[in-house]
C-alpha cells in the first residue's frame, strides 16, 4: 500500500485513539478525586484505594476470580491444545464436522444463551452451583479460544520435523514433547492468557452457573455498577487497567526481544 | 485406531458433547415443556424408571406452546427486531469509525505500525465490563460530555443521552471497535501500493482511486468486521444493562429478566432457541466469507 501519510490519516488516527482511551483515562483520573461525587473535582486523594482494600466483600471476590481464572484456563489450555491437535492432525474421523462446529460455535454464542444452556445442565447433573460449576463453564467456553489459537500454529508447522524425530527413534509422546510442542509453545501460552482474561472479565456466564455463595469480582462490580458510577469502582478500574496494560506491554517487549534473537542467531548460523 | 489416538480424539470430544451439547439439547427440551410451580419450574420431567412408557408420555407432553407465545407477546418480536436494529444500526457506526481509523494504520510508517497495533488490541484485554462502565460517568446528565458542551456553550441544557438508545450504539461502537477495526487494516496491509499508483497515473483523482481501488479490494475485511461486530452484539447484555435504560429492548436482556426474575425457564429456553435461529444465518454467511478468504489466500 502506499505510505502516504496525510494530514486526514493522522487526524483519524488521533482522534480514533482518543475515543479509544479518553473514557478509560477519565476514570484512572477521577479515581484519584477525593470528592464522592464522581464528576465534581476537589482535589487529590488516594482515599478510594483504601477504602478498597478494606472491603472484604471486593477482595474475597478478586481471590475467587482469580482462582476460577487459573485453574479454567490451564485446564482449558490442555483440552484447547488437545482439541486443536486433533482438528489439525487427527484426519478423518466419525463426527469430525460436529467436533469442528463445537469448537467453533462457543466463540460466537450470545453468553446469555451459553449460560443458560450450562446452568440447566447442572442443575439437571443435580450439581451444586458454586466456584466449582463457574470452572467448569469457563473451561468449555475459553477452551475453544484456546484451540482457535493453538491451531492457527499448527496449521503453518512444518510436519516433517515431527516425522524426522519419529524416524530417529521417539516415540511419538517423545516427538511431541521434544519438537512439536517446543514450537507451538508461543501459541499455547498467548492461548494461555487469552483464557485466563476471558475468564477473568466473564460476567454473563458466571451470572448464570453460579450459586449463592460465590461471587466473582464482574458479579460484584456490575452489581455496584448498577446503581450508578462509584469512585471505589474507579479505584478498582484503575488497577485492573494498570495490571492489563502492564501486562500487555510487557508481553509485546518480551516476543519483540525473542524475534531480535531468533533473528541473531539465524545470522550468525549463516555465517557460519 | 491405536489407543493413543482414542484418548487424544475423546477427551476433548467428550468434555465439548457433556458442557456444550447436551446443555442444548436441554435447552430445546425445556423450550418445550410448560411452566410450573414447582422445583424445577417446569413440566414434565423425564421419567426414566417408568421405562419405555415414561418416554413416550414425556415425548407427548412435549409441544411448541411456548413459541406460538412468544409470536403472540408483542414484547418478545419487538424485543428481537429492536435488537436486529440495533445491532445493524451500531455495526454501520463501527465501519464509520473503523475504517479511517484502519486505513490510516495501514499508511502509517512501518515502525509506527506494531505500537497502533497494540494500541487497538490493548483496550481487548481490558475487562469488558469496565470499558463499558467507563461511559456511565460521560454519558449521563452531569456527565462530563454534557458539562464540557455546556461550558462551550453549543447546549444550553444537559443532552439526555445515557438510559436511551443512542448511549446503547456508543457503547456497541466503543467495545466492539478494535473487532473491526483489525481485519480491515489486514486486508489494506496486503493491499498492493503499485495499484493504486497505476490509476493515479490512468487518471483517477486520489478520491476516485480510493473508491474504484482500495475500497473494493477492502471489502472482505469489512464484511468480516461487520459479522464480528453484528453477531455478538445481537445477544448483547452488558451493555443495553447498563446504558440502555428501561428504554432500550434487547432480546439478551429479555432472556436474563425472563429467567432470572419470572422464573419463567421454558419461555427463557424458547426464547434463546428462536436467538440462536436467527443467529445461524449471520454465523453461516460469515463461516463461508471466511472459507473463500483462506481459498483466496492459498
Amino acid at each position: 500500500m502506499n505510505r502516504r501519510f496525510s494530514w486526514f490519516n493522522a487526524t483519524s488516527l488521533t482522534l480514533g485513539f482518543a475515543f479509544l482511551y479518553l473514557p478509560m483515562l477519565i476514570l484512572v483520573i477521577y479515581s484519584f478525586n477525593a470528592s464522592k461525587l464522581v464528576t465534581v473535582w476537589a482535589g487529590f486523594s488516594t482515599k478510594w484505594y483504601g477504602e478498597l482494600l478494606g472491603n472484604e466483600a471486593f477482595l474475597s471476590a478478586a481471590w475467587v476470580t482469580l482462582k476460577v481464572a487459573v485453574i479454567s484456563s490451564t485446564v482449558a489450555t490442555v483440552l484447547g491444545t488437545m482439541a486443536a491437535y486433533v482438528l489439525v492432525r487427527a484426519g478423518r474421523f466419525t463426527g469430525r464436522t460436529l467436533f469442528s462446529g463445537m469448537i467453533y460455535a462457543p466463540i460466537v454464542m450470545p453468553e446469555v444463551i451459553t449460560g443458560l444452556a450450562m446452568l440447566l445442565l447442572f442443575i439437571s447433573l443435580g450439581l451444586d452451583r458454586g466456584v466449582f460449576t463457574i470452572i467448569l463453564a469457563h473451561i468449555t467456553f475459553t477452551m475453544c479460544f484456546v484451540s482457535v489459537v493453538v491451531s492457527s500454529r499448527l496449521v503453518t508447522f512444518d510436519r516433517s520435523l515431527e516425522e524426522a524425530a519419529l524416524d530417529l527413534g521417539c516415540t511419538p509422546f517423545d516427538a511431541f514433547k521434544s519438537v512439536t510442542l517446543p514450537i507451538i509453545a508461543p501459541a499455547v501460552i498467548s492461548g494461555w492468557l487469552l483464557a485466563f482474561t476471558l475468564s477473568l472479565d466473564d460476567l454473563v456466564i458466571s451470572q448464570f452457573v453460579a450459586g449463592p455463595s460465590s461471587t466473582t469480582l464482574p458479579m460484584k462490580i456490575f452489581s455496584a455498577v448498577r446503581l450508578g458510577v462509584s469512585p471505589e469502582i474507579n479505584a478498582l478500574s484503575t488497577i485492573l487497567i494498570s495490571i492489563v496494560t502492564v501486562g500487555v506491554i510487557s508481553a509485546s517487549l518480551i516476543s519483540k526481544r525473542n524475534i531480535a534473537r531468533q533473528r541473531a542467531d539465524e545470522q550468525k548460523a549463516l555465517q557460519q | 485406531m491405536n489407543l493413543r489416538r482414542l484418548f487424544l480424539i475423546l477427551t476433548p470430544y467428550a468434555w465439548l458433547l457433556l458442557f456444550f451439547l447436551i446443555p442444548f439439547v436441554i435447552v430445546m427440551k425445556i423450550a418445550l415443556s410448560d411452566y410450573a410451580i414447582s422445583i424445577p419450574p417446569y413440566t414434565p420431567t423425564l421419567d426414566l424408571s417408568a421405562g419405555w412408557e415414561g418416554i413416550k408420555s414425556f415425548l407427548s407432553e412435549l409441544d411448541f406452546e411456548n413459541f406460538s407465545f412468544l409470536a403472540s407477546d408483542a414484547l418478545y418480536y419487538t424485543a428481537y427486531f429492536s435488537s436486529l436494529k440495533i445491532a445493524a444500526v451500531s455495526t454501520v457506526l463501527t465501519l464509520l469509525v473503523a475504517y479511517p481509523i484502519a486505513y490510516g494504520m495501514a499508511q502509517a510508517s512501518e515502525e509506527w505500525r506494531p505500537t497502533l497495533m497494540m494500541l487497538v488490541i490493548l483496550p481487548f484485554w481490558t475487562s469488558f465490563l469496565i470499558r463499558v462502565y467507563s461511559w456511565i460517568g460521560i454519558l449521563s446528565n452531569e456527565g462530563f460530555l454534557n458539562q464540557f458542551l455546556l461550558w462551550t456553550g453549543i447546549i444550553s441544557e444537559p443532552l439526555a443521552i445515557m438510559n436511551t438508545q443512542k448511549a446503547v450504539y456508543v457503547g456497541i461502537v466503543y467495545s466492539y471497535l478494535p473487532f473491526m477495526i483489525l481485519p480491515i487494516y489486514a486486508a489494506l496491509e496486503k493491499l498492493d501500493g503499485s495499484l493504486i499508483e497505476a490509476a493515479e497515473d490512468l487518471g483517477c483523482s486520489k478520491m476516485s482511486a480510493f473508491w474504484l481501488v482500495t475500497f473494493p479490494l477492502s471489502i472482505p475485511g469489512v464484511i468480516a468486521g461487520c459479522f464480528l461486530v453484528f453477531i455478538p452484539a445481537l445477544g448483547e447484555f452488558v451493555i443495553p444493562s447498563l446504558l440502555g435504560g428501561s428504554d432500550t429492548l434487547m432480546i439478551g436482556k429479555v432472556l436474563y429478566e425472563e429467567f432470572f426474575s419470572n422464573r419463567d425457564w421454558p419461555v427463557a429456553s424458547a426464547v434463546a432457541v428462536v436467538l440462536l435461529l436467527i443467529l445461524i444465518i449471520p454465523i453461516v454467511l460469515f463461516q463461508r466469507n471466511e472459507q473463500k478468504q483462506r481459498e483466496a489466500n492459498q
